[in-house]
């Protein structure tokens, strides 16, 4: 990267994409062009910088300033100025909250401050699609490293010693799993990397193979030669062609360096990857399903033991990672194992990528250490609740995991102290919500996913889940009775106990663990009819005070069915039999004459 | 699942067999083989489904159990404009319900199905991840951030006189 002056990085992520970063890339490669600078600026297509609530991002390197929200049409402006003639472009610098100041660089954005880049740091630095890049970022020399060494005996400790656990959701020890995978004795055996991603509104993974395919093929070759392997696998999901077109892009350059292949650095030991693509069912994320999937069959699971160690892909010894997991390895072993072991808690070493999402004002994808509180994540990182409202919960562990609260920001976040607290680690999904967000239905919204997802091997996970979800929905339509929360209990419990797979074992924790902190919420709909956020549709009626309006018919010209009525100056009316319920004509008041009761 | 019935032309069933046989007949390969015939389709209705069980070797309700299992693949076709609608957890919170209903009541669909003119369908799809912009809506390759109801209305008008 050094004969440049300066480097105009975009974000070639999937969010940033959809806002036009793609045609804001090719304006600033044109207008560069024009103006004569490609021997002197370089114009590159990186992955995600994580800031994608204020999508398009154009960070420049050297100096580290960081534009944001970035049109086609800002282009011009950015070369013509701050390439050219080195002042920075005020209007689209990332302003403060708080200060209502523009920062004049990435450095000292709050966002940024407590993050620590491990799985991601190559993620908006590095062009994915050139592997040089990779190269020139100490890419493939762990790799070097463990072949040219290291017996594979010696690389398992180092990743035992780093204290590295499973960043797909339940934690186990990566090296204690590599140990047991290498045990072993098999014709053929296997690695698989687990990029099936099935938690919404979560994007951890897509990210990363977004911007830095590489590490995870160098991660899965060290896994091959430590466990005896010579293939490959990495089962994607069909709805990430991005992801799965920089794959392929990486495949290819690193098979063309000899860094995956036959005789591989001249090491002697070969190792090729396959892609397999997911048809969309959030169970093939569990192994077991997840190899029956790979296989062509229905990606039903199946009960463990076996492990997939033991029997895996093809009846073959298999060792599963996820994407994370992955990204962490050639780190570890480029600064060492006790250098990783000194991030984090005294239980779960290294860093976690979340995806911070919901009401929150930076929605993005951030790295930070273990041991970090839910309140420095959410008011500093995340720069707090949307439009100054008041923070709710927040759901960690996506459609296994639960809602924390108030009472759980101080709680360091770890993997064992979320379960201790309720939740769990999940794959990184973190859903921020407010005052306008009715719990009740948050876990009916859970639960709906998980009885649209249940494979429906074993009833407990298909028929009960049904049932939770049935109790709920009456719920939230205000016909619930006071044993239905017994019903809710104890049925959860017999669902936990009972299922096959982690998918039934874990589907009732939102039930539960809302049941537990927002028991209020779920008495107010029973005994009084009423959701405090005012989302449950039964319970509410949109009224317009009389004294109040002014006859603007701002609401009548708005209402979708036209069930408003009323002429101009005279107080207007609505008919509840035809109302639907969609809040337009609140939105649109402007004299606050619409309530709701 | 209802279908579609449908008569396969000498070509397509030909397409069918080039594709089976480009992943060896392999029964293992049923998945890839789907995606690349709905590719070329755009759905799987029966008649495909058959074609497939054929080229691989394996019964049709081998292959019917494999496509009706997975979301991504549809036995019914989609329509020119095919709407996606996020309903992701962070779109979920940011109000992706309210945007799909008003998606529902103007095109007058339910989750699943294309309008009689075949010109629109509405799914459901579970993150894209642009969370960031949510609530995320797709239509075609086309995304659409920050959706509101009324967004909805203009974003049906781009696609009104085609
Ligand atoms: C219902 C269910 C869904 C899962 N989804 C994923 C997933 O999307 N990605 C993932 O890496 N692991 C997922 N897992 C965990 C995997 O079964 C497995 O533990 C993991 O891939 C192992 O990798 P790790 O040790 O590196 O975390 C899921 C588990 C269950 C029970
Ligand atoms: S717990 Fe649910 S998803 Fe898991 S095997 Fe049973 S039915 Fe299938
Ligand atoms: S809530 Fe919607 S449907 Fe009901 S009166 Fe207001 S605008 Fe009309
Ligand atoms: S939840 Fe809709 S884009 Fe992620």
């Amino acid at each position: 990267m050094a004969k440049f002056k300066t480097h105009m990085l975009v974000c070639g992520g999937t969010g940033c994409r959809a806002s036009a970063s793609d045609v804001l890339y090719e304006n600033l490669k044109k207008e560069v062009k024009e103006k004569g600078l490609e021997n002197d600026v370089q114009v590159v297509t990186t992955g995600c910088f994580g800031f994608c609530e204020q999508g398009p991002i154009v960070k420049m390197i050297p100096d580290n300033t960081f534009y944001v929200g970035v049109q086609p049409k800002d282009a011009a402006d950015i070369v013509a100025e701050h390439a050219l003639k080195g002042r920075k472009v005020d209007r689209l610098l990332y302003k403060d909250p708080v200060k209502k100041e523009h920062v004049p660089d990435s450095k000292h954005m709050g966002f940024y401050k407590k993050q620590i880049r491990i799985a991601l740091r190559n993620c908006g630095l590095i062009d994915p699609e050139n592997v040089n890049e990779y190269l020139a970022a100490d890419g493939y020399e762990a790799l070097g490293k463990v072949l040219l060494e290291m017996t594979p005996e010696e690389a398992i400790q180092i990743v035992i010693d780093s204290g590295l656990r499973g960043r797909g959701g339940g934690g186990f020890p990566t090296g204690v799993k590599w140990k047991i995978a290498q045990g072993v004795k098999g014709a053929q055996k296997y690695v698989v990397c687990n990029a099936d991603e099935g938690d919404p509104g979560a994007f951890m993974d897509r990210s990363i193979l977004e911007g830095d395919p590489h590490t995870v093929l160098e991660a899965m070759a060290i896994n091959g030669y430590c466990i005896g392997a010579t293939k490959g696998l990495i089962y994607i999901r069909a709805e990430y062609p991005l992801a799965i077109h920089r794959l392929k892009v990486a495949i290819a350059q690193a098979r063309e360096y000899g860094l995956l292949g036959e005789d591989i650095l001249g090491s002697g030991y070969n190792f090729d990857i396959e892609l397999r693509y997911g048809a969309g069912a959030f169970v093939c994320g569990e192994e077991t399903a997840l190899i029956h999937s790979m296989e062509g069959h229905r990606g039903e699971p199946t009960f463990k033991p076996p492990f997939p160690a033991e029997s895996g892909y093809l009846g073959m010894p298999t060792n599963v990672n996820n994407v994370e997991t992955y990204a962490n390895i050639p780190v570890i072993f480029n600064k060492g194992a006790k250098w990783f072991a000194s991030i984090g808690t005294e239980k779960s070493k290294g860093t976690k990528v979340f995806a911070l999402a919901g009401k929150i004002n930076n929605v993005g994808l951030i790295e930070v250490p273990m041991g970090i509180t839910l309140r420095e994540v959410i008011f500093e990182i995340g720069g707090g609740i949307k439009g100054g409202k008041k923070f709710k919960a927040v759901q960690t562990g996506g459609p296994s995991g639960g809602c924390l609260t108030e009472k759980h920001l101080d709680t360091p976040i770890d993997y064992d102290n979320l379960i201790a607290s309720g939740s769990m680690m999940g794959s990184g999904g973190m859903i921020v919500m407010d005052e306008d967000d009715c719990m009740v239905s948050v876990a009916k919204f859970y639960l709906d996913f998980t009885v649209e997802e249940s494979c429906g091997k074993c009833s407990p996970c298909r028929i009960g889940n049904k049932r939770l979800y049935e109790i709920l929905e009456k719920i939230t339509k205000g016909h619930g009775a006071m044993d239905d929360l017994d019903k809710l209990r104890n049925l959860s419990n017999v669902i936990k106990d009972t299922s096959l797979c982690g998918l039934g074992q874990t589907s009732p924790n939102p039930v539960l663990s809302t049941l537990d902190n927002f028991y209020d919420e779920y008495l107010a709909h029973i005994t009084e009819g009423k959701c405090f956020a005012s989302q449950c549709k039964d319970l509410i009626k949109y009224e317009i005070i009389p004294e109040n309006c002014v006859g603007c018919t701002a609401c009548a010209r708005n209402c979708p069915v036209n069930c408003i009525s009323g002429e101009r100056k005279q107080i207007h009316l609505i008919d509840q039999s035809l109302c639907i319920k969609c809040g337009a004509c609140m939105e649109k008041c402007k004299f606050n004459a619409v309530t709701i009761i | 699942m209802t279908s579609v019935k449908l008569k396969l032309k000498e070509n397509d069933v030909k397409k069918i067999q080039e594709i089976c046989k480009s992943f060896n007949n392999e029964p293992g390969e049923l998945i890839n083989v789907l995606h690349k015939t709905q590719e070329y389709f755009g759905y799987l209705p029966a008649e495909v489904q058959e074609e497939v069980a054929e080229g691989l070797g394996i019964s049709v309700a081998k292959v019917y159990g494999v496509v009706t299992f997975y979301s991504f693949f549809t036995m019914l076709p989609k329509g020119r404009y095919p709407i996606s609608v996020c309903t992701g957890t962070a779109c979920y919170v940011r109000g992706a319900e309210k945007v799909l209903d008003e998606f529902k009541r103007i095109l007058k669909v339910a989750v699943g199905e294309t309008t009689p003119d075949g010109k629109y369908s509405i799914t459901c799809l579970r993150c894209v991840g642009a969370c960031g912009l949510a609530p995320v809506v797709m239509v075609g390759d086309k995304t659409y951030g920050r959706v509101t109801t009324d967004g909805v209305k203009d974003i049906l008008k781009e696609y009104e006189n085609e």
